[in-house]
């Protein structure tokens, strides 16, 4: 559902459906609707058959990555040695991303329930869900949900008395993007700086305080309650075109639209009809110039592009991009490529953690590169120099951070390449001062 | 000769027990150092160095650590700012959406003039915030705890009205 | 060691084989190749953040970083290929925007590791001209560190040596992205005792010695191996001169005893030996008092002296002599039959670096009291001052006799001070001979441990002065026993074939590394 639109009949509405409805996020409003049915049977399976179960059913993990989860989760230890921990991302952070709040604010039981359940399958006593110091709503309905969860002995030492310990705790953040990866997440939930670790040792073998942890995503969680309900077999029905890309998404739709809001459809869906059909098209009847499928860190499409792409990974990555974590953002004719490239070279200046030195110096000094071009002092030279230090700043640093920061230039440049022509030869006027 | 007031502690009473029970969620003190500079937020309004080291002595840790951690994430204010502080996203999709007009109807209407500064009446500090994740409600804005989406320029006098 | 698994790859067209688990970059030097790099230390946990070791791992589509990636077999690396080249330069570009040009102020230059590097594989101009750099002003750490951010590269190692080697933990970095330096808490400085090493460890000129400060270029310093004189511990030292002046001591590595690091007390001891209040010939007490003479005059009067003694000899040592010369003064004078005694100041705490073993600031505050121990030296050292009164002939051996009388040696036969300053109560003395320091000589001191470690000479003894090696073995030439020694080395040979605590070792066998000592002596006590 676009809430706050009504459910557009080209949506496959399965983890929206109850996005608008405020008895669902109560505990009793949520056993109504059908809640807690999945963990009670995930608790009468064995955790591997849990993980046997998501890894058939292509379930991809939908924070940017696209990792198989079944296979992420049977990364961990086989053996249970040591405590193991569970974590929810839900810093969501990413430009253009907006649907994890929607699922935690509209259906908090259903993270409570996806968790439970993954945290089960990966036999962690412990889930930290991790969100993002700004997310004040749905810090406070997660909360009330979790009491309630307890209360209803839901969680806790013997959870829905099967005699497994399930406990979860909110770990809220302070203001940081750069949480949003795995690795500084951990380190966030351990009263650290947030900065990404180096790779290995990876999480499952030691994440947070060193011990066997997975990390995954508020949407890729509350999928695996459908998952145990309806089966492998509907999960992986549910495509529109390459079959490693399996279920639905919540794609936030975003900037120069009609109707902006989240969408959810089926995987391989189309991006055209996701634009003009389900969003109403663009604004003031202006046209489609430029589109950003996945979160501000993927390759921008040019108009072309965007109305031949199918959203999976594979359709996402044959158009040169990525599916990220499905936040559209959409350019129209009157958008300016070079400020808005530039804003986003802000963006991760900003928010750059400081360890690797391309990314603590680079991300700046591509900022004032592009800044320098908005204010017509730019060179032709310039251009050049932004695609060669963006070069320099992919595949180098610990985390992809840096890499983030160059795809939006580069793209930006090989597709726009006549609007930063325009500032450089002053064709275009200079932009005003920005904020 | 101006007398500063003796630092009085934040973690006594019910915020040290707040504190404790928390700390029971984790298998280290180290990991309750967000969630303690939380409390020290929600108690005095900013985290001053003397509480930094108050945290590090509750929480086993030195004092420069906890100085390291605070600067490094920027919801932690490490001065006083105004009663109402507001946080007005501007990445790229607020920004296509009239962000950047949104914050200077603000700085306008409170009386703030810059960015990051506090209004002569004490009540407003505004700033300038990265992407919010509510990119489709633009342009979102955050005063104190509360989340108000879908602010235009033309909304901003009536959304302050609510703000004394 | 030989059950260690051995792990055989190529770097750079050579095959190297390492024991398993062996960091890449560790491996490289044994194909001859230094891997760039800033933030990689082998005495620091690993960070992996400068990301100027990035190299080629055939069959890897990215780079990888040599400091965090393990040896495996059949691994094929190259470091200097055009894609490993250019990501270096591109990461020393990066370094360059914001860091300053002040190599002309700047102490680092000359031992600077951004410099090196720069000129190795850096562009010769910046394309980053158009913009001002970052600017935050110098600060004072406390102690002797002095931080200038604009210098800063942000490697880090400072704040992982203060955790993790040193466990105070009171370095942090602040701030995030661009804006990033290194912070320390207002109200606390860097005191620690070993808080010293981060200037050594600061790859740039940013963290920097107060005491060092302007006084030297690198390039103009002599640098010659050295054993600290400031405790027991024995830390492997380098001595910096400039024109016969010791203006820096800094840490030699040795992993046995000091890793890569020495304490603050020690860094400071380089002060004393440019001292200028030296004796600078052999004085000959005449009517008129003490007198200038020359080395055949001193030493004829001290020959005459000894032979003319009927009653007691008596030593007075510093335990801050070296090995060669408490064991010659002792035998010079009468071997067994002399009552021969040293004495320790015990100063200040132990101060350990919790995170190397077995090494601290130790409570001995002096170089070779197992040296004395081990050559048969008592630490009675006031019931000897008492007997020095009654005694027919007292050597001083550099002994500074703060805290003895001024006339506790008045009374006895004939004072012999041998040293470097004259203390008020040797003033009685009927011979002074001026010896050289530690600085001044080649010599060995013995540490806690018994490792027995040689240091070497960096500057030019005052005067006339000379080792005491020589000094004593020409007193015994001219007494009629032997015919001087040559070398530092020759005395240590005789000494060695005379004291079984000392047996099989020659200079040679001590290296640079020096070696442990392989028998107590009987009833000699190792130190505190």
């Amino acid at each position: 559902m676009g809430f706050p639109h009504q459910p557009h009949p080209k949506e496959t509405v399965v983890l929206s459906q109850y996005f608008g409805d405020a008895e669902a996020r109560t505990y009793q409003g949520w056993i109504k609707r059908g809640g807690y049915a999945a963990l009670r049977t995930a608790l009468g399976m064995q955790p591997s058959q849990v993980v046997d179960l998501v890894k058939e059913s292509g379930l991809r993990g939908r924070g940017g990555a696209g990792f198989p989860t079944g296979l992420k989760w049977s990364f961990m230890p086989r053996e249970k040695t040591k405590p193991h921990y569970l974590c929810c991302n839900a810093d969501e952070s990413e430009p253009g991303t907006f649907k994890d709040r929607e699922i935690m604010r509209w259906t908090p039981h259903a993270l409570i329930e996806g968790c439970a359940i993954a945290q089960y399958a990966i036999r962690a006593e412990v889930t930290y869900i991790y969100i993002r110091g700004e997310f004040t709503e749905p810090l406070e309905v997660m909360q009330r949900a979790l009491d309630e969860a307890y209360r209803e002995g839901v969680l806790g030492a013997n959870a829905m008395g099967a005699g497994t310990r399930l406990d979860m705790y909110i770990h809220r953040g302070a203001g940081a993007y750069i949480c949003g990866e795995e690795t500084a997440l951990m380190n966030s939930i351990e009263g650290r700086r947030g900065n990404p670790r180096i790779k290995p040792p990876f999480p499952a073998a030691a994440g947070v305080f060193g011990l066997p942890t997975t990390i995954n995503n508020v949407e890729t969680l509350v999928a695996v309650p459908h998952i145990i309900n309806r089966g492998a077999a509907w999960y992986k029905g549910l495509c529109l075109s390459n079959p490693k890309s399996t279920g639905t998404k919540l794609f936030s739709v975003c900037g120069q639209v009609r109707r902006p809001g989240n969408y959810e459809v089926t995987l391989g869906f189309p991006l055209r009809d996701l634009l003009y059909d389900l969003c109403g098209g663009m604004l003031d009847g202006r046209q489609l110039k430029a589109c950003i499928p996945g979160g501000s860190s993927v390759p921008i499409l040019d108009r072309e592009e965007t109305e031949s792409c199918l959203m999976d990974y594979e359709g996402c990555a044959e158009k040169g991009t990525m599916l990220g974590s499905g936040g559209v953002i959409v350019f129209d004719d009157t958008a300016d490529m070079v400020y808005q490239i530039m804003r986003l070279a802000r963006f991760y200046a900003h928010e750059s953690c400081a360890q690797c030195t391309q990314c603590r110096e680079g991300t700046a000094w591509m900022t004032k590169i592009l800044q320098r071009i908005l204010a017509g002092d730019g060179q032709p030279k310039d251009l050049d120099l932004l695609l060669d230090l963006s070069e320099q700043m992919t595949g180098k640093t610990i985390c992809v951070l840096s890499d983030s920061c160059a795809a939006p230039v580069v793209s930006g440049i090989k597709k726009f390449r006549r609007e930063f022509e325009a500032y450089i030869s002053r064709a275009r006027r200079p932009a005003g001062a920005a904020v | 000769m101006h007398k500063t007031a003796p630092y009085e502690p934040v973690f006594t009473g019910e915020v040290s027990k707040r504190l404790a029970e928390v700390l029971t969620r984790y298998p280290t003190k180290r990991a309750g150092l967000l969630p303690a500079l939380w409390m020290v937020q929600e108690a005095r309004g900013w985290i001053s160095d003397e509480a930094m080291t108050e945290v590090a002595e509750v929480l086993e840790l030195t004092p420069a650590y906890v100085k390291g951690v605070v600067t490094f994430y920027t919801m932690y204010h490490q001065h006083p700012v105004g009663k109402h502080f507001i946080q007005v996203c501007t990445t790229t999709p607020c920004n296509l959406c009239g962000a950047e007009g949104v914050v200077k109807a603000l700085l306008k209407h409170t009386g703030c003039e810059e960015l990051g500064a506090t209004s002569p009446d004490g009540r407003f500090t505004v700033v300038e915030v990265e992407c919010l994740g509510a990119c489709g409600f633009a342009t979102p804005v955050l005063i104190g705890d509360d989340f108000i989406e879908n602010v235009k320029a033309e909304t901003v006098p009536e959304l302050l009205r609510g703000y004394r | 060691m030989s059950d260690q698994e051995i792990v055989t790859l190529t770097i750079e067209g050579v095959e190297v084989s390492v024991p398993k688990g062996t960091l890449l970059i560790e491996a490289a030097k044994q194909a001859g190749v230094v891997v760039p790099h800033y933030c990689y230390h082998p005495g620091l946990p690993v960070a992996g953040v400068c990301r100027m070791c990035l190299v080629e791992v055939e069959k890897t589509p990215k780079l990888q970083i040599a400091c965090a990636t393990q040896v495996a077999a059949g691994m094929v690396v190259r470091v200097l290929s055009p894609q490993a080249r250019e990501a270096r330069t591109a990461v020393l570009e990066f370094l360059l925007i914001n860091h300053p040009l002040d190599c002309p102020i700047c102490d680092q230059a000359g031992e600077c590791e951004l410099q090196d590097y720069v000129f190795q594989e850096g562009r010769a101009r910046t394309r980053y001209a158009a913009f001002p750099k970052r600017f935050n002003p110098v600060e004072d750490f406390g102690g002797d560190v002095l931080y200038v951010p604009n210098r800063c590269i942000l490697c880090t190692r400072c704040v992982r040596f203060m955790d993790h080697v040193a466990g105070d933990d009171v370095l942090n970095v602040s701030e995030r992205g661009d804006r990033a330096f290194i912070g320390i808490h207002p109200g606390k400085q860097l005191e620690h005792a070993w808080a010293g090493n981060v200037v050594d460890l600061c790859p740039v000129g940013s963290l920097i010695s107060k005491d060092f400060l302007h006084k030297a270029r690198a390039w103009e310093l002599d640098r010659t191996p050295s054993v600290c004189t400031g405790c027991s511990q024995g830390c492997n030292v380098t001595l910096d001169t400039r024109t016969d002046v010791v203006v820096r001591s800094r840490p030699r590595a040795n992993p046995a005893v000091n890793r890569y690091f020495m304490c603050d007390h020690g860094r400071a001891e380089h002060r004393w030996l440019n001292r200028g209040d030296r004796i600078e010939a052999p004085l000959v007490a005449g009517v008129d008092g003490l007198a200038a003479a020359d080395w055949e005059h001193g030493l004829a009067q001290t020959a005459q002296l000894i032979k003319g003694a009927a009653g007691r000899i008596v030593i007075l040592a510093s335990p801050g002599a070296s090995t060669e010369a408490l064991f010659l003064a002792r035998r010079a004078l009468g071997g067994s039959a002399v009552t021969a005694a040293f004495r320790v100041p015990h100063a200040g705490q132990e101060v350990p670096l919790p995170g190397v073993p077995n090494l601290a600031l130790r409570t001995e505050r002096v170089p070779n009291a197992t040296g004395a121990r081990l050559l048969g030296y008592t630490e009675a050292f006031d019931a000897a001052v008492r007997a020095a009164a009654g005694a027919a002939i007292v050597l001083v051996l550099d002994e500074s006799l703060s805290g003895v009388a001024p006339d506790a040696l008045a009374s006895a036969g004939a004072v012999i001070y041998a040293g470097t300053v004259l203390p008020e109560a040797a003033r009685c003395a009927r011979v002074v001979l001026p010896l050289a320091n530690v600085a001044e000589e080649d010599g060995t001191f013995v540490n806690r441990d018994r490792r027995v470690q040689r240091y070497m000479q960096a500057r030019t003894a005052p005067g006339m002065a000379r080792p005491a090696w020589w000094v004593f073995a020409e007193l015994e030439a001219t007494l009629g026993r032997g015919e001087g020694l040559l070398s530092a080395d020759a005395a240590f040979d005789g000494l060695a074939a005379a004291e079984p605590a000392f047996g099989g070792l020659t200079y040679a066998a001590l290296g640079s590394a020096g070696a442990v000592a392989p028998a107590a002596r009987s009833g000699a006590r190792v130190s505190a």
